[in-house]
């Protein structure tokens, strides 16, 4: 595998069998995004975005970029800004974690911080807020831009159809919703009996701490029609599957990984025996050492400690 | 019984309780009876008698809209969450 830069390195992970943790009868797969360059799936959807607004003459050479972004799709793309030459901001909630913030900087991002107690919905206020003001900046905006969806629609679902034929469903967890909607719509044209489940991470209080529920929010990328069914998982399940993951397959991943993983053996029983089920793990376990997701100890307690900024 | 979660933006309809006890044999029971004893819940959850886009429910961690909407069964020992919509953490 030779590439001539980064940017060209995108894509083609490994998909991984867990015969140890999958369940009788029924093969799980996992799609290991870490192993992109900056170490998360959101390469994939960084390249797409600004390379279409590159093609569609929405981004002049070394204009600004400002996206808003809790991390992975932040990191993705510094790295591809900083080849292609672009400054980039990231609008980003407080209680993200101390990873994310020195990498960022690291690649000479410009954070902006919005207030924890808006979680992701605070940073696309914000973000929307200072894109409006100021016609200088692009924002690609992952939640609204079809791009995000198309980048696993061309590049993920075919990785996914060559190496695994036979697949029956997919699993993945549910942020923009662009990796349900992009890899479910290509699965499912290939083969109408997929079947497409989004396991959605049960968040802290904190990041439900709206001031009433008409400030709620629903991701233009998301295509609800595309889901089979939409299963939420709180931090101490998805906290457990991933510890597991580690000492069982050998697998070190975030802890959105292990929400799609137990969502992967929910639905099994409802396949046909023999079905084999890909889930997706956006990224390795790194960038959350801080937050003690991984320390020694009882799985309710840490989860407990720090649910305000698990999924942060 | 089932116990029916409230998010806090609604816990001021509830008196600051997290977890409410409310009998049914379908989500549109246990709604009916969680709204008689704290009638201000009424007018955030429901327009009409569709509950509104915003409010995500849950019947033992699964989405009621891809289960049977409020005709969905509840079981004793199921959980009914009710959950704002918000943008996902981890973009
Ligand atoms: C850790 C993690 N989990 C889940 C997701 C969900 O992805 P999407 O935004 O495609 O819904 C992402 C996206 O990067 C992620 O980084």
């Amino acid at each position: 595998m030779l590439f001539g830069d980064v940017s060209q390195a995108i894509g083609n992970t490994p998909l991984v069998g867990l015969p140890r943790m999958s369940p009788d009868g029924y093969t799980i797969y996992l799609k290991l995004e870490g192993h992109n360059p900056t170490g998360s799936v959101k390469d994939r959807v960084a390249k797409y975005l600004i390379e279409q607004a590159e093609r569609h003459g929405l981004l002049e050479p070394g204009q600004r970029v400002l996206e808003p972004t809790s991390g992975n799709t932040g990191i993705g793309l510094a790295a591809l800004c900083k080849v292609k030459g672009y400054p980039l901001t990231c609008v980003m909630p407080e209680n993200t974690s101390e990873e994310r913030t020195q990498l960022l900087t690291m690649f000479g991002v410009e954070i902006v911080w919005s207030p924890a107690s808006e979680g992701s919905n605070g940073s696309v206020r914000l973000a929307r807020e200072l894109a409006a003001a100021d016609p200088d900046v692009y924002m690609p905006f992952q939640y609204g831009n079809p791009a995000n969806a198309l980048a696993h629609y061309e590049t993920t679902a075919p990785e996914i159809i060559a190496d695994l034929p036979g697949v029956a469903a997919f699993v993945a967890g549910l942020g923009t919703g662009g990796s349900v909607t992009g890899v479910g719509k290509r699965l499912k044209a290939w083969n109408p009996d997929v079947r497409v489940f989004a396991a959605e991470p049960e968040y802290g209080d904190l990041v439900y701490g709206l001031r009433n529920l008409d400030e709620g929010y629903v991701p233009e990328v998301l295509d609800e029609s595309v889901l089979d069914s939409r299963i939420k998982v709180g931090s101490v399940k998805a906290l457990t599957y991933t510890r597991r993951l580690a000492e069982e397959e050998g697998i070190f991943a975030g802890v959105s990984t292990g929400a799609s993983l137990a969502v992967a053996e929910r639905v099994c029983k409802r396949l046909p025996e023999g079905s084999e089920v890909v889930a997706m793990s956006p990224d390795g376990g790194w960038k959350y050492l801080s937050t003690g997701a991984y320390a020694p100890g009882d799985v309710e307690r840490i989860a407990a400690g720090i649910s305000g900024t698990l999924w942060a | 019984m089932p116990v029916v979660r409230i998010p806090t933006v609604l816990r001021k309809h509830t008196d600051g309780d997290a977890k409410v006890v409310a009998h049914g044999a379908t989500v549109r029971e246990v709604f009916s009876k969680l709204v008689a004893q704290h009638p201000g819940l009424g007018e955030e959850l429901f327009d009409g008698d569709q509950l509104r886009g915003f409010v995500n429910v849950y019947v033992d961690d699964e989405d009621i809209r891809y289960l049977s909407g409020q005709d969905t069964p509840v079981e004793a020992d199921d959980e009914v969450a009710i959950m704002p919509a918000v943008a996902g953490g981890c973009g």
